[in-house]
């Protein structure tokens, strides 16, 4: 199926498709932003509470900069905002499709010939291969930001002393495998969402249980396909 | 045109179609009939590969159906217009929209040409005042009449109903019956339609089939569909009061107010 959404992404310069595409752009980044937001600063403060209650025992607490950023960027930035993702959006996904098995439209589109692949899984799949690391930026930075906050208001570490240690430390490495990481989430919650759409059995308890079963497989992946990626990028 | 040849399908455990074998030849409105659950659905979505047989073949010209995939499948399929029992429409859509799918997707048309062509489709259904909605918020019958537009739009030589009235007021139904039957006769299509309305069997069907638990026990012209020995069909045309004469019976009283084609 994955295989296909891609090699139907070319239909995305007909005017249709980038229609379509952009509008699942918009539903996915600006509706789960709320979540994200507040999300993204408790991780922050949390990482900066917890490491800098720790390093305060040896005198390092101006670490947590340092701490914080690199866990954000390499773990938890691409982690939360997976997991909000696929509770939100894959969850939504499956629903939406299931409703579609259960109703008939999927068996309607395939009788006119028309993809449900790339009618349907294709726009989601650019969606949120394109939103998961933009979002993921934004939980990071959002991360840092609750981490520096926790840092002056609780340990004493000044806004410009915990940037300049994260700065110092934080690789464009953990970036990119952190943004690597995002893409590939997006690719697995859009996957499971369709997958389990589409086989939804008949009635609304079909769909609940295509629902509640994408948040699920979508929550283990992630955790294994990160903690994968991670062994990977850093032996 | 249609040829089931021995089909038998399980669904879960149990036989949904068993042994069934007819065949519909081109120009036909044929007719199936049957309690709920009777495997009509079923039946109709073997002649789109939307299912396939576990036993025998479904053959749609000389193409078996239910052996095709890809290109051949998608042949055989464009032959085809089908109105789902749940209309089976986009509900992110309008109306007008849904209608003008399957000419956006498949045909080269320009803009204009396609508005031109769902105005005159939704005319044909009565529908013209709802182009602009959503399907939620249209009736049920409504959108059963809007999948019916859709069905119909790309022209098809083969146009499968199922249930096209439920849902529908008894004139509306009618103007359904009449839809149908204009195709047939203008068009040269062939139709199947599946139905629990007798009435609108027996006036636009060139042939009546009776699925009863996975069997066709039953395959007629309608005027010996109404006088078949079969003890289901004689309770089926019971049900909804016609007697043998094709005429009604109200609660075995004299008035005889509507009469049959037959
Ligand atoms: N996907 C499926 N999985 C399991 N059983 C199914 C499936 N689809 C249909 N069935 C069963 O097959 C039987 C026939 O179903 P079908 O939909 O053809 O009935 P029908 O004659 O169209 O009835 P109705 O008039 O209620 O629409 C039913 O008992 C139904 O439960
Ligand atoms: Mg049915």
């Amino acid at each position: 199926m994955i295989g296909e959404a891609f090699l139907s992404v070319s239909s995305i310069f007909q005017k249709r498709s980038r229609h379509e595409v952009m509008y699942q752009l918009y539903i996915t980044g600006i509706k789960s932003l709320g979540v994200i937001t507040v999300v993204a600063l408790f991780t922050g403060m949390i990482l900066a509470l917890q490491t800098g209650l720790e390093l305060r025992r040896f005198g390092q607490e101006v670490n947590i900069g340092t701490a914080v950023t690199v866990v954000m960027l390499r773990e938890m930035g691409p982690f939360m905002t997976g997991l909000i993702i696929a509770a939100s959006v894959g969850s939504a996904i499956a629903a939406q499709m299931g409703t579609m098995t259960v109703s008939e439209e999927i068996a309607a589109l395939e009788v006119m010939s028309i993809n449900p692949v790339r009618f349907l899984v294709m726009p989601r799949l650019i969606a949120l291969m394109v939103m998961m690391p933009i979002l993921t930026v934004y939980t990071n930075i959002l991360g840092a930001l609750g981490g520096a906050i926790v840092g002056s208001t609780q340990l004493g570490v000044a806004f410009t002393a915990y940037f300049d240690n994260a700065t110092l430390y934080a690789t464009n490495k953990d970036l990119y495998v952190g943004l690597c990481k995002a893409v590939l989430f997006g690719v697995i919650i859009t996957t499971v969402a369709c997958h389990q759409g589409f086989s939804a059995k008949q009635g609304a308890v079909g769909v609940g249980q295509a629902t509640r079963k994408t948040v699920i497989i979508s929550f283990l992946t992630i955790l294994t396909v990160g903690y994968m990626v991670t062994r990977l990028f850093y032996q | 045109m249609i040829r089931f040849e021995h089909v038998k399908k399980r669904l879960g455990n149990r036989v949904v179609l068993d042994d069934v074998s007819f065949e519909i030849q081109k120009n036909e409105t044929f007719v199936i009939v049957g309690s709920s659950g009777a495997g009509k659905s079923v039946s109709l979505r073997h002649m789109i590969r939307l299912l396939t047989p576990d036993e025998g073949r479904v053959w749609i010209g000389d193409d078996v159906v239910s052996e095709a995939t890809g290109k051949d499948l998608e042949k055989i399929r464009s032959r085809f217009g089908v109105l789902f029992q749940s209309a089976a429409l986009l509900q992110w859509l309008s109306v007008a929209d849904n209608v003008g799918l399957p000419l956006q997707e498949k045909a080269r048309m320009t803009r204009a040409a396609i508005h031109t062509k769902v105005e005159e489709t939704l005319k044909m259904v009565n529908l013209e005042e709802a182009h602009d909605k959503l399907p939620a918020n249209i009736s049920g019958g409504m959108q059963k009449r809007v999948g019916l537009a859709r069905a119909i739009i790309m022209e098809p030589e083969i146009i499968l109903y199922d249930e096209p009235t439920s849902g529908l007021d008894p004139v509306t139904s009618r103007t359904i019956d009449q839809l149908i039957d204009r195709l047939r006769r203008g068009l040269g299509v062939t139709s199947v339609v599946v139905t629990h309305d007798l009435h609108s069997a027996l006036a636009i069907g060139t042939r009546i089939a009776m699925l009863h638990r996975g069997r066709m026990i039953e395959v007629s012209s309608p005027s010996e569909f109404i006088r078949s020995k079969h003890k289901e069909v004689q309770n089926f045309l019971a049900s909804q009061y016609i007697t043998k004469d094709g005429e009604w019976e109200v609660e075995k009283g004299e008035s005889k107010v509507w009469r049959s084609k037959v």
